[in-house]
């Protein structure tokens, strides 16, 4: 990671236009993602969704996305003006940075860090700012009960994250995603991913990333029967526009890191297809899909079943699963299949 | 200067710059975010050094827990900042006098400061050579291998800490409604609830 500062500024400009590249890609995505999340809730509900703007409906987001920007930005008279502005600003920088490791095939990454995952884990663990600070400084109650809210269930379900990460780490030896990759790489296609031998993990980090993320069934922050929008209620124009947004590319993160961690990233599914950045495209959209159908689907859970769920059934699965998982490993239990840092990492 | 030296600097200004405003600001809640942007930039010069398992822990650690808890509580406060500062002023000359009294021992010390002469090579000793193995490994061969009953006993001294807060705060209350949720998930719906067919005009 030193190594990377003491470049020359000529390559720092390089890897800055190639930052520029993933940014870019990830708001192109982010449209489209936007636009089959409503389509999908829409089919779920009998209704036709957007259809108006562009073929299909497909500029819809870029529409809705203009409309935000020439707005005018309402600012409560009693808020705390710098850090309300500098809130949704915080929430979509760091949705962003995280994006800065994602591999997208064993070629195509843009900083190959040896703490990835570390990397991913600290910069959400700071997405919860965003939320806290505007939740405080629009100066509403409702905004302020909505992102004591958030950063409580946010704080709780990192921690079962973190463990679950940590199972996947024991079994590769390495924080590096490539690494983690290669590990999957075996001859029985999908049926070498870790998805296998972690099987109860991949439900648990699944319902963790959407409380993680504030998805629907958790998105008591915002749950607008009780709180009108959570901590966005003061929010309007492209403040809103970027809370909006890093929530959706928080989303897509999530959807990239179970691809990752689980599903074999970009290694094909069926063994003899040529492996490659499309795969793992394919499988953070089949996941971005799931996120969309419970959105759809699922009921909005109560308050203290959410923390219950945290801490009393999430933490000590995980917990045991890590012991579980370092026994596995050790004495080399169902093949090695827990054990895969003699094979790739 | 390379790109490091640019990066350093930046860094470095920005964690005392911040580090002051913590102390400077009139808003606990915005010391609380100077605080916090003190901790990220630290984290950056960890980076620098070479240790980015520790830049890492520090954000997770104390940007994404503790400073979360320093913040609800601060928010949760109420305070009159007006009488806090008008204290302050009352104590301010107590508190230079206690300052450089401090400061003028750390200088005693530090002028009189002699190490022994194997003593760098003894520091140096458990540490492994960064060149050959990543920080991360380097780490947990340290505290894993080298040191885990040092590492146990640590953890065993938190845990003592943790149970006697527990024991410190916990209260029982009787007659409490508690919410049995294994009983609420096996309850049977036939047992649970009677349909009655009811004569209009006439109730049950």
């Amino acid at each position: 990671m030193a190594d990377f500062l003491n470049t020359g500024l000529g390559t720092a400009l390089s890897i800055a236009a190639q930052g520029l590249m993933v940014i870019a890609f990830v708001m192109i995505s982010l449209l489209f993602l936007v636009y089959g999340d409503r389509k999908i809730w829409a089919a779920v509900q009998m209704r036709k969704g957007p259809n108006v703007v562009g073929a299909f409906g497909l500029l819809q987001t870029v529409a809705d996305a203009l409309k935000y920007v020439v707005k005018e930005v309402v600012i409560p008279a009693g808020s705390d003006k710098p850090v309300f502005l500098l809130a949704p600003m915080i929430a979509f920088v760091m949705a962003m940075a995280s994006w800065a490791v994602i591999p997208f095939s064993d070629r195509l990454v843009l900083t190959d860090l040896n703490v990835a995952i570390l990397y991913v884990m600290a910069i959400s663990s700071l997405e919860v700012y965003g939320v806290i600070m505007g939740g405080w400084a629009s100066n509403s109650k409702y905004a302020f009960l909505g992102s004591l809210r958030s950063a409580a269930q946010m704080i709780s379900y990192e921690v079962s994250i973190g463990l679950i990460i940590i199972g996947v780490i024991l079994s590769t030896g390495s924080l590096n995603f490539g690494d983690i990759v290669a590990a999957q790489d075996g001859r029985f296609g999908l049926f070498s991913w870790y998805w296998l031998p972690h099987f109860p993990m991949v439900f648990l980090f699944f319902i963790s990333a959407l409380a993680e993320t504030n998805r629907p069934p958790f998105d008591l922050p915002e749950a607008e029967s009780e709180l009108v929008a959570g901590y966005q209620v003061e929010y309007s124009s492209t403040p809103f526009l970027l809370f909006m947004a890093g929530e959706y590319i928080a989303i897509f993160l999530m959807c990239a890191l179970i691809s990752l961690l689980f599903f074999g990233g970009w290694l094909s599914p069926i063994p003899g297809l040529p492996d490659g950045a499309i795969w793992m495209v394919a499988k953070m959209g089949v996941f971005f899909f799931l996120f969309s159908m419970v959105k759809a689907i699922v009921p909005r859970y109560r308050y203290d079943q959410l923390m219950r769920l945290g801490w009393k059934v999430f933490l000590p699965m995980s917990l045991i699963w890590v012991v579980v998982v370092a026994f596995f490993a050790q004495f080399g239990a169902f093949g090695g299949a827990y054990a895969r840092w003699a094979v790739g990492g | 200067m390379s790109v490091a030296d640019y990066a350093f600097y930046c860094f470095a200004v920005v964690t005392v710059a911040a580090g002051l405003f913590v102390v400077l600001a009139r808003n606990p809640v915005h010391s609380v975010l100077w605080l916090i942007l003190a901790f990220l930039s630290s984290a950056g010069l960890f980076v620098l050094l070479g240790a980015e398992f520790v830049a890492m822990l520090l954000v997770i650690v104390y940007v994404g827990a503790v400073a979360v808890l320093f913040l609800f509580v601060v928010m949760m406060l109420d305070v009159d900042f007006a009488e806090l500062k008008a204290q302050m002023v009352h104590y301010l000359p107590l508190s230079i006098l206690i300052g450089v009294v401090f400061l003028a021992q750390l200088v005693m010390m530090f002028g009189v400061w002699q190490s022994a002469d194997g003593a760098a090579a003894l520091r140096g000793a458990p540490t492994p050579d960064p060149a050959q193995i990543h920080n991360t490994y380097a780490l947990g061969q340290i505290i894993y291998d080298d040191y885990i009953h040092l590492f146990q006993v640590a953890g065993l001294i938190l845990l003592v800490a943790m149970i006697g807060a527990i024991v410190l705060t916990v209260r029982h209350r009787p007659n409490i409604k508690r919410q049995n949720v294994l009983a609420q998930m096996y309850r049977d719906p036939a047992k649970a609830m009677e349909l009655k067919d009811v004569k209009p005009g006439q109730g049950l």
